[in-house]
């Protein structure tokens, strides 16, 4: 039953566990439509026999609805499209909502190609290396237009903005080659702006990932951006930390206690609730951490002074990606660690 | 000097030509660019609209020409680029957002309510000119300029591109004006000037869609005319009010252009549904079926467009809370539209129903309408945008509603209105050809554009992957279907001017008020104050005209 419908439908194969219960809903609001089409079609085509003109002069009666049928014509309407809501926007949350044990990949769009980088070092361009039934979420970010990362057989798309990280996340399914297509209008090869997914089995993508770790030197160029600065060999993180020492950030961020400074120490940071100035709790997740790169003064941490300078457009996507990706590292319990690289 | 009108009295066979008409009343050149009369603006509207929609349909079929072959065909990307950007912007502000109201509605609101003319009638022709000013301004930079942004302006792209669209900004906030001209003289019209017996739950349904119309042109277009004014200051003098490099925010753009964007969607199609309850009604020769609720629900629309805007931004990393409170919203925009739906089709119920031209669109209209706006309430169900956002599927799903909807609204007023505007009728097999390959063609053309955005091919492609080959080859045969039926509405309707039949003061036998004056009108409408004694859509009695030949029923 889903084959006929996904053919009937044109719809791209399901390669991911959000497109099963996206196509479900997809079929049930595509019937609802049909079958309520055709009836009010049928009536209309019946009414229109039984009610031809039959003679010049025919004059008609007066008919005006009923209280039952105004009722019905608001109410039956309303459940269906409320139904429809509850779903879609219950599966809308889920999408929203990546967990916990995600594996990260960062995403940049830059006019006309798509970087991925991934934390533990490997970036590339173009390519996107998944393993299969593991959530992965992508941290999405654009050099300079808009972007949007669209992967038809996930049924995932996400905007790139610029100066921002957006979110997205999906468990692939079955190992295979995806296309990723870039639906955001952004000029003169926005139509050949396309992208690979490469969903491999987990054993296959870990072995990967360790070749690709090997192999960081002979590959150090890629993420090479317009400053032609090079990316260091290494994890993200430590490359971050470098970006951090030549920015000046640990001037007034420590990042070998939890004491604060200046600014507010970056230990224990990630994914801590902290407190605003205007009252607000939020917690520092990665959006958070890049906007207080590019807007420190929005969401200033209560007991702190809006000393911090704007790094926007002194950062490139890539470098605030390492940075935050640093933070991230800064666990109370593995400071040592990744200060320890350090030169 | 009042005198009550009825539709008596006039001879239904040998109607004869009327000697003075608001057609005769000066043939100088000048006497039409410097007219008061609203008929007369009207048909200057006309003109322009319909040499707009000439020239958007011209770029839609460079466009699909283009999408033939999944790599380069006719044109280079960046022309390609230009076109959808000049079909985009030509379509929506020089011809849908004028089309009805400022055509039709000049036209018909001022008899409608039994009145001289409108309010303003010096504003009246001060907004065509406007209209004709912003839109040579727009047309001008578009051509000189090379503006490849696409009608939505997004930014940065928009505030960072080479191209000059400074002068496509400004053009834009002019036609606005236009707009809000328009719409304030229609709703102090409304207010003012109804003719004794004209109450406001008498007024005919196509003035009840022209007020609330009115009422978005005036709320949303100010909205509009501040957005372009800052993209332009901003590509201009590189103020950072969109740039994250200059210290701005892309999404506050979003914010703002869909704000007008949305409701504009009902300034198009608000004035198509008033059309069809005014048509239908003629057709099926029965009073329209829940008066209130269609005139309620017009204004529903109105009201709750306003707060949908955000169903745009679902995938731009807005909060899945507000993506749920406007997704929660616009499922009643679908709600008001199938209120109107179920009237349309409970009029036909015991009616005495005509197949002629008008109603072919009046079945075209209403296949479009629940199609386009039950897909429109597919995509307002949050996860499923998620894989249609930005895809042909959203292509389809607004053509079916701004161009199957509207276009066929707009159609069955200029033939429904035809006869009454220009005093002779076209020929109705002609008429009814004509019709049939449009709905055939619009059909052909975006059904695959639905199947197309399900396979996953996104919007504004200039090339495509081979997969998408063959639903593009079917929607471009359907598009060349749709262009031969618009050749052969303008050859019939060019030669019925001159050569028509006349048509008498009422060949449709409708009781709205409008045939209740000659036609064509005279300059001043009405000899005197009209008084109606009747409702505009109350055919309970044999209409008089007819009951002279002395059929009983």
């Amino acid at each position: 039953m889903n084959e006929i419908m996904r053919r009937l439908l044109f719809l791209p194969e399901q390669a991911s566990t959000f497109a099963h219960d996206v196509d479900n809903l997809h079929y049930f609001v595509i019937t609802v439509t049909m079958v309520s089409s055709l009836a009010v079609g049928l009536t209309a085509i019946a009414f229109f026999w039984k009610y031809r003109r039959r003679h010049e002069n025919q004059a008609t009666p007066f008919v005006a609805p009923t209280a039952l049928f105004e009722v019905l014509a608001i109410s039956v309407p309303l459940f269906f499209f409320l139904v429809w809501f509850a779903i879609g926007f219950r599966d809308f949350v889920k999408l929203s909502s990546p967990p916990p044990e995600a594996m990260d990949v960062y995403v940049q769009g830059k006019q006309w190609m798509w970087k991925f980088a991934y934390p533990e070092g490997p970036n590339s361009i173009g390519v996107l290396h998944v393993p299969a039934n593991r959530p992965v979420r992508l941290l999405i970010t654009s050099r300079d237009v808009i972007h949007s990362v669209f992967i038809p057989a996930f049924r995932v798309k996400m905007d790139a903005l610029p100066g921002r990280y957006t979110e997205i996340w999906f468990t692939a399914t079955k190992p295979g080659r995806y296309q990723i297509l870039c639906t955001e209008y952004c000029g003169a090869q926005h139509s050949k702006m396309w992208g690979e997914v490469v969903v491999m089995a987990p054993e296959a993508f870990d072995e990967w990932i360790k070749e690709q770790q090997r192999g960081l030197v002979s590959r150090q160029d890629v993420l090479a951006d317009e400053t032609g600065q090079v990316t260091p060999q290494g994890s993200l993180a430590q490359w971050g930390l470098q970006v951090a020492v030549r920015q000046g950030c640990l001037r007034c961020h420590n990042v070998d206690t939890k004491e604060p400074a200046t600014g507010p120490s970056w230990v224990d940071l990630y994914q801590q609730q902290i407190k605003l100035t205007d009252g607000r709790e939020i917690v520092a997740d990665e959006a958070y951490l890049t906007e207080s790169m590019m807007e420190p003064t929005v969401k200033v941490v209560a007991g702190y002074q809006e000393l911090m300078p704007n790094y926007q457009g002194k950062l490139s996507g890539a470098e605030a990606a390492a940075i935050v990706e640093f933070i991230k590292s800064l666990r109370s319990d593995r400071t040592v660690q990744a200060v320890g690289g350090e030169e | 000097m009042t005198a009550p009108i009825t539709t008596a009295g006039v001879p239904p066979a040998g109607a004869v030509f009327p000697k003075k008409s608001y057609l005769n009343d000066g043939t100088t050149i000048r006497s039409w660019l410097l007219t008061h009369d609203h008929k007369r603006i009207a048909l200057l509207y006309l003109v322009a609209v319909l040499i707009a929609l000439f020239l958007g349909g011209v770029f839609a079929m460079v466009i699909r020409l283009e999408l033939l072959t999944p790599g380069p065909t006719i044109v280079e990307a960046l022309t390609y680029n230009r076109m959808f950007t000049l079909h985009g912007l030509i379509m929506i502000f020089m011809f849908m957002i004028p089309a009805i109201p400022a055509v039709f509605g000049n036209f018909f609101l001022p008899i409608m309510l039994g009145a001289k003319d409108v309010a303003f009638p010096k504003w009246n022709l001060t907004s065509w000119y406007v209209y004709i000013a912003g839109s040579t301004l727009m047309l001008w930079g578009l051509i000189t300029g090379g503006a490849d942004t696409g009608w939505t302006f997004y930014t940065p792209y928009s505030t960072t591109t080479t191209t000059n669209i400074t002068p496509v900004m400004l053009g834009v906030f002019i036609i606005g004006f236009s707009s809000i001209l328009t719409g304030l003289n229609f709703i102090v019209t409304i207010h003012t000037l109804r003719a004794p017996g004209v109450t406001w739950f008498r007024m005919p349904l196509f003035v009840w869609a022209v007020y609330a119309t009115s009422i978005i042109q005036v709320l949303a277009t100010p909205v509009l005319g501040l957005t372009t004014l800052l993209v332009a200051a901003e590509h201009t003098f590189g103020f950072g009010f969109f740039d994250p490099a200059r210290g701005g925010d892309p999404i506050l753009f979003q914010h703002l252009f869909w704000f007008y964007s949305h409701p504009a969607v009902y300034i198009m199609v608000l004035p198509a549904m008033g059309v069809i309850s005014e048509v239908i009604c003629a057709v099926a020769r029965k009073n329209i079926f829940g008066y209130k609720m269609i005139a309620m629900s017009s204004l529903g629309i109105a009201f709750v467009g306003f707060f949908a805007w955000g169903h745009h931004l679902f995938t731009s990393g807005q909060s899945a809370f507000d993506a749920g409170a406007f997704a929660a919203i616009s499922m009643l925009v679908g709600v008001f539209t199938a209120i109107k739906v179920f009237n349309w089709v409970g009029t036909l119920y015991k009616g005495a129903i005509a197949f002629t031209a008008p109603f072919a669109y009046i079945c075209g209209f209403l296949f479009f309408l629940v199609f386009g706006g039950m897909t429109g309430v597919a995509l307002a169900t949050v996860s499923l945008d998620v894989h249609w956002q930005d895809t042909y599927f959203v292509v389809a799903h607004f053509h079916f509603i701004m161009v199957g909807a509207v276009i066929m609204g707009f159609l069955a007023a200029l033939h429904y209105w035809f006869p009454k505007m220009f005093g002779r009728k076209y020929p109705e097999n002609w008429g009814l050809l004509a019709a049939g390959l449009i709905v055939l063609g619009f059909n052909a053309t975006f059904i695959p554009q639905f199947l197309l955005g399900n396979a996953g091919m996104p919007r504004r492609y200039y090339e495509y992957p081979e997969r998408f080959a063959a639903l593009n080859v079917a929607s471009t045969a359907g598009a060349s279907l749709l262009a031969f039926g618009f050749i052969i509405i303008a050859i019939y309707l060019a030669i019925s001017l001159k050569y028509g039949e006349v048509a008498g003061r009422n060949p449709w036998g409708s009781r709205g008020y409008e045939w209740d004056v000659p036609s064509p009108p005279p300059t001043e409408n009405f000899d005197a104050v009209p008084v109606f004694t009747r409702g505009p859509h109350e055919y309970q009695d044999v209409p008089e005209e007819l009951a002279k030949v002395g059929h009983a029923i």
